[in-house]
């Protein structure tokens, strides 16, 4: 534990960790305390400022990831939701090592990967993969079809024969249902959903068990998002797959999810069974969310109304990061940063108004 | 099952708009033929030249100074006249355009080599690394390719002798104008390379576990070689009229071995006694060089950069 954190107690974080463990067996993922911060304020020279006659190093960050805490169940997927520019696709990033976090850290099956080199990270690379939100820019303009899935086959089985590395390809094109005829085809010569099928090909090429997926129907047209997404839910079930679904599609989370973690402004403010968070949406957030779906019974929408907009992560808001938009918020959401705490069903929320019992 | 036919890649030529552009750029087709011919005679220069001019044995320096076929008093053995030394200009010329073309190719690929790995390095790995190598290009940039080249020449001639600089004379201006001018590569190749990597099939390659050099070289680099291409043109153009005009300056290729820019300057110092074709014929089969290649680089610019409009 390197990792000092300044907006969690400690001692409160490790008991609702015991907590949890009773109710699981251990989680395949487990994210704790993760903080992502950009520096904005480019290279040395350019952070030194003149201020009252005093020449001072400045430095801003964006703070897209301020303290979060999840475990990842084996066989779940976990889906976060949240909207634009909440830090969903960089928790997505620093979890699959595209990232380097500011502090905090990521286990799995409790070894501790966000330290490890590239050449020790190899083994988990395999049992870890990621699907990317735009397959038009996934693929390798310039390497065929074959030469894409063959890639990470002989990266991560070095002894496999030529033969069995085909086969591999061929079983996977077929699971994804992608015609093995195509191999020696380029990417731009398919569809976006057949591009999608084959950057999803690409990632159960090397059989993993946890696959991150960063908004992986969103640039595809609406009659193919029910098929990629089938057939992501059909491979989950076959292979025994644990998903961590990024999106920002609610009916997508109803359908797919088994849990759902709602972000808002690089915090988790709700983590709840999919079923429970759509039936009783307990933080405000959460609730002005699902109000905004539209339905088609809507003839009279009961759209809750936020006021303002989201605060801007470079000057974080003191106290709870949603007290400025939230209609309950007193002088406590003000001061203090709420941590989530477990409420019934199974969800956990971070709202010093449900703590209180005031919501 | 499936009816799928995969084109192979000489169908794919075929079919490209790289072959249907040049099939409707006179330009293009007329730059390529003459090319083509240059670096055919240049390549061949020791069967098809009538005369060997290193050879000694062969030059008559009685026949010195005959004026080309089409002029009163040509030998008609000495098709293009002789220069002052009595060689074949010819011939001459022949070898020289074989000698200026070693050299720009040579030096285009130690550009190449050298400005493509550091223009990578910079543009993937970032940060520190970046800072220092793009600096490095600044600084290579102030200094200008002639300085570069009389500074060494003059310190190996101090240190080696005349005789030792001549003998190693084409690696050396190869080293010489290679060294000068790879910034150009790697700032072309870096700018195309922050492009790509900020691109989603970098972050898959990244995620799949494979080391840095093979994401830059296998993945990377093949989406990044058609500036690359086009660079190359004109910098072969550039490395010819370099070593031309060091030639021309006395601190390139010696009159014994000589290259288009040598006979150049070997016939200038008879421009005014009459014997203008010493100097003249070298020059012109220069210009076309250059002329040739620098058109071919602009429409290859054109096809590879459909964004660019010619106005």
């Amino acid at each position: 534990m390197t990792a000092a954190v300044s907006q969690h107690d400690p001692k409160a974080s490790a008991a609702t960790a015991g907590n949890r463990e009773q109710d699981t067996a251990a989680p395949l993922m487990e994210i704790r305390h993760l903080h992502k911060r950009f520096s904005l304020s480019g290279d040395f020279l350019e952070q030194l400022k003149f201020k009252s006659g005093k020449l001072i190093r400045e430095q801003e960050y964006v703070h897209a990831i301020n303290g979060i805490d999840l475990d990842i169940r084996r066989g779940e997927a976990l889906c976060v939701v949240g909207e634009s520019g909440c830090g969903k696709s960089t928790v997505a990033r620093t979890v699959m090592g595209l990232l380097a976090p500011s502090q905090g850290e990521i286990r799995y099956e409790g070894q501790r990967i966000d330290n490890l080199s590239t050449k020790e990270l190899l083994p988990y690379r395999r049992r870890m993969q990621m699907i990317f939100q735009n397959p038009y820019a996934s693929l390798n303009p310039r390497m065929t079809i074959q030469q894409t899935l063959e890639e990470p086959i002989r990266l991560h089985h070095p002894d496999w024969s030529k033969e069995r590395v085909r086969d591999q390809v061929r079983d996977v094109m077929d699971s994804v249902g992608i015609d093995s005829d195509w191999g020696p085809r380029f990417g731009h010569e398919f569809s976006g959903g057949q591009r999608q099928r084959i950057a999803i090909a690409r990632a159960l090429a090397v059989d993993p068990e946890f696959i991150v997926a960063d908004e992986p129907i969103s640039a595809l047209d609406v009659s193919i998002q029910a098929q990629v997404l089938n057939l992501m839910m059909e491979a989950q079930q076959q292979r025994n797959l644990t998903y961590l679904f990024i999106t920002h599609d609610l009916a997508v989370v109803e359908h797919f999810g088994t849990r759902v973690a709602v972000m808002y402004l690089g915090m988790v403010c709700e983590l709840a069974p999919t079923g429970t968070l759509f039936a009783k949406p307990r933080h405000p957030y959460t609730q002005a969310l699902l109000s905004a779906i539209p339905r088609l019974e809507d003839d009279r929408p009961q759209h809750i109304r936020l006021q303002g907009e989201v605060p801007t992560p470079v000057n974080l808001p003191s106290g709870c990061v949603f007290h400025g938009r939230c209609p309950h918020a007193n002088e406590r959401c003000r001061k203090e940063v709420p941590t989530l705490i477990d409420v019934e069903d199974g969800a956990r929320v971070a709202c010093h108004g449900v703590e209180e019992g005031r919501l | 099952m499936s009816d799928t036919i995969v084109p192979g890649r000489w169908a794919r030529f075929r079919d490209s708009y790289l072959l249907y552009s040049f099939k409707r750029d006179l330009i293009a087709q007329v730059s390529l033929v003459i090319f083509a011919l240059l670096i055919f005679a240049a390549v061949f220069a020791p069967w098809l030249a009538p005369a060997n001019p290193y050879d000694l044995a062969q030059i008559d320096i009685l026949a010195s100074e005959l004026p080309p076929f089409w002029i009163d008093g040509a030998d008609p053995a000495y098709l293009m006249g002789t220069d002052a030394q009595g060689r074949d200009l010819l011939s001459t010329i022949l070898y020289g355009a074989r000698v200026s073309l070693i050299i720009g190719f040579g030096a285009v690929l130690m550009q190449a080599v050298i400005g493509v790995s550091f223009g990578l390095m910079a543009g993937y790995l970032g940060g520190r690394v970046d800072a220092f190598l793009m600096r490095l290009a600044d600084i290579q940039l102030s200094f200008s390719t002639l300085m570069v080249a009389i500074i060494v020449g003059a310190l190996v001639k101090a240190i080696f002798g005349g005789a030792t600089f001549s003998e190693y004379a084409v690696p050396l201006l190869v080293l010489i104008i290679g060294l000068a001018e790879w910034p150009q590569y790697a700032r072309t190749v870096r700018a195309s390379v922050l492009a790509e990597r900020s691109k989603e099939y970098v972050d898959a390659a990244r995620v799949m576990g494979l080391k840095s050099r093979r994401i830059m070289f296998r993945h990377i680099l093949p989406n990044t070689l058609s500036p690359i291409f086009v660079i190359s043109t004109v910098q072969v153009a550039n490395a010819i009229i370099s070593e031309a005009a060091l030639s021309f300056l006395g601190l390139g290729m010696p009159e014994t071995h000589p290259s288009l820019g040598s006979l150049i300057k070997s016939g200038f110092d008879y421009i005014q006694s009459g014997s203008w074709w010493i100097t003249l014929i070298p020059g012109a089969v220069l210009v076309i060089l250059v002329l040739v290649i620098n058109l071919l680089g602009d429409w290859l610019r054109d096809v590879l950069n459909p964004r660019l409009y010619k106005g």
